[in-house]
């Protein structure tokens, strides 16, 4: 097996995995009917990429792992997404800050990916480009309009983007496995995400009368594992089923 | 014993039956268009141990009518016959709604539904579009959200017959 190509896939598996898991929790709790939907429709996007991710890292690894293993019966330590995508829902401002921020990522990865020479990566990025471009814009017009709203809608949606800011450093990391699949054509380099997604924030940001944070400490450890507090809570959640009843299928 | 050429000829007419049982089939969120009308359907083979293998694209990666197309799939070449099927996903090419044709579109109207305007390629961050009313023909019309029933669907209201609408996203 492809150790490295199977760590990376099962990454981009846990991002969108978690995000769309978060996002689910606001399914029947969100501010208006229309965002209800559209929260769970951008969950519902997430989780079919997460789906054909999965499903893809487990025939890389060979070992008989479907999607469903892979999501729901590895450990905490065993996950490798980001710590951006785990942070609560908080209120509204920090569940579309923290969708802004990871959008504004993806959108330009994704477009990069689809030139992947790993076939089954461009398949899937030719797919879920298109949905950032949705995710992008949904959590953009969000943005602007809270931030140039009513005082109290841009105080919140201005302590969200400082909440969530020391978590977008880790986006542009890039350990060994990553460098290695760079230079084999396969990965994304992120750290070439960087100018191209600070353009996108600062330009929203400037729309939306919102001050963008200075570029400064970042907090990282997701990729190797290590989570925040919260994760271990969400896993309780999102992983019961299929602990409590395992093989479960639908 | 039947010649190769045979063969191939029989599996040819098979294959036509099976596609022109497959294409009949539709989707469960949208009634008047069939799987080949979306562009859904994207290849019928016969293969070498007889069973029908057909393909399908979702329109957005986590649409979960894929799971009711596969059943309905199944159970519709069963009725005809094709006790072995093979429904498989491909996700390349991507779908695009640029492969809804224009009968299939001036269904969707029929029904409520306003088809996807203009090419998929054209894209901006804050872009500004105009749909029109598939009840009045208005263009007169307002982005309720981006989100609508379905993956694949936005939700707008007409400003002139006050009428909401499902407007089918182009993507």
């Amino acid at each position: 097996m492809n150790d490295r190509l199977f760590a990376y896939t099962l990454r981009l598996a846990d991002d969108a995995a978690i995000l769309g898991q978060r996002l689910g929790e606001w399914c029947g709790h969100a501010p208006t009917l229309e965002e209800d939907i559209g929260l769970a429709n951008i969950a519902l996007d997430h989780i079919g990429q997460a789906r054909a991710l999965y499903t893809y890292a487990g025939e890389v690894e060979g070992k008989g792992r479907d999607e469903d293993q892979l999501c729901f019966l590895r450990k905490e330590r065993e996950f490798s997404n980001c710590l951006l995508v785990e942070q609560p829902n908080g209120d509204f401002a920090e569940t579309i800050a923290r969708q802004f921020f990871f959008s504004a990522f993806m959108l330009p990865f994704w477009e990069k990916m689809k030139a992947s020479r790993d076939e089954t990566l461009a398949a899937i990025a030719a797919k879920a480009e298109k949905e950032a471009a949705y995710h992008l814009r949904h959590s953009a017009e969000w943005v602007i309009r809270l931030g140039d709203g009513t005082r109290e809608s841009h105080e919140r949606m201005q302590d969200a983007i400082e909440l969530l800011w020391p978590f977008t450093g880790e986006l542009f990391e890039a350990d060994d496995t990553v460098k290695a699949l760079v230079a084999e054509g396969i990965a994304v380099d992120p750290a070439t995400m960087r100018d191209v997604w600070g353009e996108t924030v600062k330009k929203v940001l400037g729309q939306a009368t919102l001050e963008m944070p200075e570029e400064g400490w970042a907090q990282t450890g997701g990729r190797s594992g290590i989570h925040s507090e919260h994760f271990g809570h969400l896993l309780t959640a999102m992983q019961y089923m299929q602990r409590a009843y395992p093989g479960l299928k639908w | 014993m039947a010649s190769l050429a045979e063969n191939q000829g029989n599996n040819r007419t098979l294959r036509d039956r099976a596609w022109a049982v497959a294409a009949k089939v539709v989707d469960p969120e949208i009634p008047v268009l069939t799987l080949e009308d979306l562009g859904v359907l994207r290849d019928v083979r016969v293969a070498d141990d007889g069973a029908v293998e057909v393909d399908i694209t979702p329109t957005y990666v986590g649409c979960p009518a894929m799971g009711v197309f596969t059943m309905d799939l199944e159970t519709e070449l069963a009725k005809a016959g094709f006790d072995k099927v093979r429904v498989k996903t491909v996700l390349s090419p991507a779908w695009t709604t640029d492969w809804i044709s224009a009968e299939a579109k001036e269904k969707l109207r029929e029904y409520g539904i306003a088809p996807p305007e203009g090419k998929a390629s054209r894209r901006a961050l804050f872009g500004d579009e105009t749909v029109t009313c598939p009840r009045c023909g208005s263009e007169n019309t307002e982005k309720i959200s981006e989100f609508g029933s379905t993956a694949c669907k936005a939700l707008w209201k007409c400003r002139d017959c006050a009428e909401p609408f499902d407007y089918f996203k182009c993507i």
